[in-house]
This record gives structure tokens, sequence and C-alpha cells, in this order.
């Protein structure tokens, strides 16, 4: 699909490479034919949900009353950062999917919501739609269609619930980012209490591919229930750490020889935690043995979620990551429902404890009870984000958590 | 207290927004820009002139972390410490920066210029380890580049 392939970084060079031909197509279709292209497409939520897009897109009520789009740029999960490389390589694509979602879901206006920190690139976006409402593809009647679309940047300042829908819509509205109890699910009740749909930037700059080569086409690309091309983006000690966009359904084993250049000299591969920080971690001989898709993951117990992948080689301690982990779910956690403060707490605590040789063998049991205990009971997912590390951490590598509490830990050197 | 210019863009900063309210975040960051941390007094003088409570603009203040409320120098430094920049030595650049300008993480150094604090992940992973000085990232960090990166901005002040 390649949405990294050209360096369409300013508007020009989009248009020569074909941009904005999606949105002058959308024009010639009804707002529900694009719908269905989009569902037909099979295209998933890539902010981590997975979410299928279309369907997301059709619960939106057919009034005439005003709607939002909002793109969500919070792009804060550890491990995770595509958005960011989309924004410096190709911006206006995800200018022109949410122009085209828009007219597909009858909203007028449309907010940008970037993590604070990404100031340079709040700059970028800023610069690209004014550059898209001189050439008329942004304002008032869009080339000539009567459809009035705006986007207004907004930037947060440091907080990664954030990145949750409804803690996202709090944010814009001026308010501290606590998600929302839901129902209401934001198609009926988002923004400023009027219908919103919120979509990652990956998945609205894969729009215009949609539109211009049909759902049915795209959902070619990719494997059956997983379709189209992702972003991962790899960190940790691989040869060549990067964003890349491959098909889903590539075998894990191609994609770190062929594409990351295996470990750096000197490091072997231990585990990998594949969908950002708060996915479940698999082993290297998992890893190896599984293809890169929504399904595969699912059925080795781990998710795809944000495609952000973290290389753990041997010479880490999974005790230490596992803390360093704990201590940000802690510090992120908004506060709202109990078990989450208070388990993210507990957790960081205990871990520091079993990191420092000062824990006792029940304190493994009791972390992984904690966790149990705080999954599925919170208005969001941010404790069960902590809870799958914690699981999965203590169930794969329990002899190095064993190691910590009798004192003999060879990778940290006691 | 705040700048003339800051009072005077007030109204232009929130004419962006649908609701008053929303725009603090956005009149904070700005604020902070100018001056680098928001006192106490800053707020209550807000409150006044936006006619929001000071409630509001202050929970707003201290829920997102990128606002200081504490006297930071005039570069402010953010170390990510999570698990990618831990992975690649984060922890040695925290030590590193903390040696060089004799300083503990929220201290700041005595001719004003600089402080450092640990944060979250910046979301440049593949970069790591990775800093930010103000409003810029600085990726693929080592003592070397720290040197230089300091030295820069010591001359620049």
């Amino acid at each position: 699909m390649n949405i990294l392939l050209n360096d369409n970084f300013d508007l020009k060079t989009y248009i020569t490479n074909g941009g904005y031909n999606a949105l002058k197509k959308s024009f010639t279709l009804k707002p529900e034919e694009i719908i269905e292209e989009v569902k037909k497409s099979g295209l998933r939520g890539r902010g981590g949900a997975g979410f299928p897009t279309g369907l997301k897109w059709s619960f939106i009520p057919k009034t005439k009353t005003q709607k939002y789009i909002v793109c969500n740029s919070d792009e804060s999960e550890p491990g995770t950062f595509k958005d960011r490389e989309i924004i410096h390589k190709n911006p206006h694509s995800i200018i022109e999917g949410m122009i085209i979602a828009g007219y597909a879901i009858g909203a007028s206006k449309g907010y940008f919501y970037i993590r604070g920190e990404f100031a340079r690139e709040a700059r970028i976006m800023e610069k690209s739609i004014y550059e898209a409402k001189e050439a008329g593809y942004l304002g008032k009647n869009i080339l000539k269609s009567g459809f009035d679309f705006d986007i207004v940047v907004v930037r947060g300042a440091g907080a990664y619930i954030c990145g949750e829908e409804t803690a996202l819509l709090e944010s814009i509205e001026g308010k501290q980012g606590k998600p929302r109890i839901k129902p209401p699910f934001p198609a009926v009740k988002g923004l400023y209490g009027c219908p919103t749909v919120i979509n990652n930037v990956e998945t609205l700059a894969s729009v215009p591919y949609i539109v211009i080569y049909g759902g049915e086409n795209y959902s070619k690309i990719g494997v059956e229930k997983s379709s189209g091309t992702k972003l991962f983006s790899v960190s940790g000690p691989v040869k060549k750490p990067g964003v890349y966009e491959i098909p889903l359904g590539l075998s894990f084993k191609t994609f770190f020889y062929d594409w990351l250049g295996g470990m750096k000299e000197g490091e072997e591969l231990k585990a990998v935690i594949p969908g950002g920080s708060s996915v479940p971690v698999i082993t290297a001989e998992e890893a190896m043995n599984t293809k890169l898709d929504y399904e595969s993951l699912q059925k080795i117990g781990t998710m795809l979620g944000s495609g952000g992948m973290i290389i753990i080689p041997k010479s880490q301690c999974m005790v230490e990551l596992l803390y360093v982990l704990a201590r940000f779910y802690h510090h992120e956690s908004c506060g709202q429902c109990t078990p989450c403060r208070e388990g993210s707490g507990w957790i960081e605590k205990t871990l520091n404890k079993i990191l420092n040789y000062k824990a006792k063998k029940q304190d493994l049991d009791l972390i992984v009870d904690i966790s149990n205990n705080m999954m599925g009971r919170t208005i969001c997912p941010l404790a069960d984000a902590l809870a799958m590390p914690v699981i999965s951490f203590v169930q794969k590598f329990r002899e190095e958590f064993e190691s910590h509490i009798e004192g003999n830990c060879k990778i940290c050197g006691k | 207290m705040l700048s003339e210019k800051i009072k005077q863009n007030l109204k232009n900063i929130i004419s962006k927004y649908e609701k008053k309210e929303s725009a603090i975040i956005s009149i904070l960051h700005e604020i902070q820009k100018e001056k680098n941390y928001i006192e106490d007094s800053d707020i209550s003088e807000l409150a006044k002139l936006t006619e929001l409570p000071y409630s509001k603009i202050k929970a707003v203040l201290t829920f997102y972390t990128m606002f200081n409320s504490k006297k930071v120098g005039k570069y402010h430094i953010q170390i990510c410490r999570n698990i990618s920049c831990h992975m690649a030595g984060a922890k040695k650049i925290e030590k590193y920066i903390s040696e060089k300008l004799g300083i503990r993480e929220g201290e700041v150094t005595k001719d004003l210029l600089f402080s450092y604090s640990t944060v979250e992940c910046l979301g440049s992973c593949g970069t790591a380890p990775v800093i930010m000085i103000n409003e810029t990232y600085y990726e693929n960090v080592d003592e070397k580049k720290i040197d230089e990166i300091i030295e820069k901005l010591k001359v620049a002040k």
C-alpha cells in the first residue's frame, strides 16, 4: 500500500504522486458507498484495538446534527513510533483520510489531537493543513462539492491515558484526560456531546488507498481477517530498528532476518513484545513460529496491538524490564478506578522489592493475583495493559523472577 | 505575572476553540513557552482574565506532566526512561547528565541554565536513547553527543 514509500512531504509532491485523487473520487460517491468500501476492505483500527473501521463509521446516526472526526495521534504506547513517521513522511495522506471520513459520516469538523511532546509534528500538521486549505481541499465547498470541512490541531501535554478515545475527547474539551464510562459510546455522544468517530493516524492514512483501489482490492493484501499492510515500529537491539510497512501475515522469522537484519553483534534474542508494551510478551521460540497478523498472534496468547514491536535480548533482566513497565503504568493511571490506581502502585512496589532481592516467594503469586483482580474491572483498559505484561512475564520467565527472590540473578550480576 | 503578549493573545487562542474551557491546555503551553514554568499567581491571574474557575485551570495544570509548576532551567532536559530507552542505557545517560551538570533530578544549575527530569516514553523508541530539551528531540544520544549539545546551549544561552 506504501504509506511510507514516497516522501510525500509537501503538497506538490503528494499531488504528483496521485494525492487528493481519492477525495475527488469520494465526491462522486454517496457517503454510504464509501462506508461500504471501507467495510469491504476489512480495515481494522491501527491504534491497537483492531476494531473494524467501516463498522465504526456506520454507527454514526444519519441525522443532520453536528458531528466530528477526531484523529488520534497521541502515540504514547511504549515501543510505538509509527504515527510520527507518517506525519514526517506523508502528512497529507492523514488529512485526505480525515476529509473522506468526514464526508462519509457527515462531519464538517475534524480535530487532530497530537501528544504534547510532538511539537515539531504539530507544526508539520499545521503547515500541511494550511497548504491543503490554500489549495481548496479544506474549507467551504471543497472542490465545488458543496461539502465543508475544517481541521484543528490540538496538542496534549503529556498523559498516556489521553490515547484512550474518551480521555482524548475530555482533553480536547480542556479537561483532565479521564476516560468516560461507556455507553454512551462516542458514536452517539462524543466530543461536546455530539456523534464522533475517533480513528488512529495510520487508519485514516489508509483510507485514500481504499477509495482509489476499492475495498475488495485492499482486502486482497494480507491474510483473511487481517487485510492490508501494517506499520511495525521496531526497537531494541536489532541491526536495523525503525518503522516498516509489511503485508499482514508475514512470518516473524522473515521479518526479523530479512527486514531487521537479525540481532546486533553479541546479542541473542530472548523475547518479543509484538504490539506495544501492554500486550503479553512471547518467547523467542514462539516468535519464530508465528506470523504477524491479528489472528496468528491471538492464537499464541498475545496481540498485534499498535505494532510497536520491542525486541528483548538475553542480556536484559526480565524483572527489571517489568519493573520499568509497572512504574510507567502506575505513573500514567488516571486514578479514577481503585483496582488500577491501587493495583498498579502495589505491583510497582512489589516488583521493586523483587528487583532488589528483598521479596519472598509468595510475592510472585501476589503480583499475578493483583493483576487477575485488575483485569476487566475498570472503566478503561489501562489496568489490563499492565496486568497482561505482568502475567505473561511471570509465567514465561518465572526462573528469572525466582533468581531475584533467591538472590542470585546472573543477568544483574548478583 | 503574565506578560502583555500573553494577555493580548488570550482572545486569539480562545477563539480557535468551540468553548473557552477547551483553550486551557493551549494557553498553558504558551505561558510555559515564555517563562518555562507556571506559577500559582499565573493561574490566579489567568482565572480572572478568562473568567474560568481557578480550580479548573489548576486541575489541568497538575494532570499533564509536561507542565512545570516548579522552576526549571532555561533548558529543561527530559530523559526518557521507558523500556526501549532503558535497554539502550537510559540510566547511564541520566547519571552522566546529572554528574556533568552537578544537579539531581528536579534541581536547577546555579547559572539557571539547566535542569532535568526523567520521563516516560517519548515515542521515538527506534532511535533510543532519546532526550528532549524544551521542545526539541535529540535521538541516539551518547556521552559525546550530550557534551556537544550542552556546550552549544551554553554558548547560545
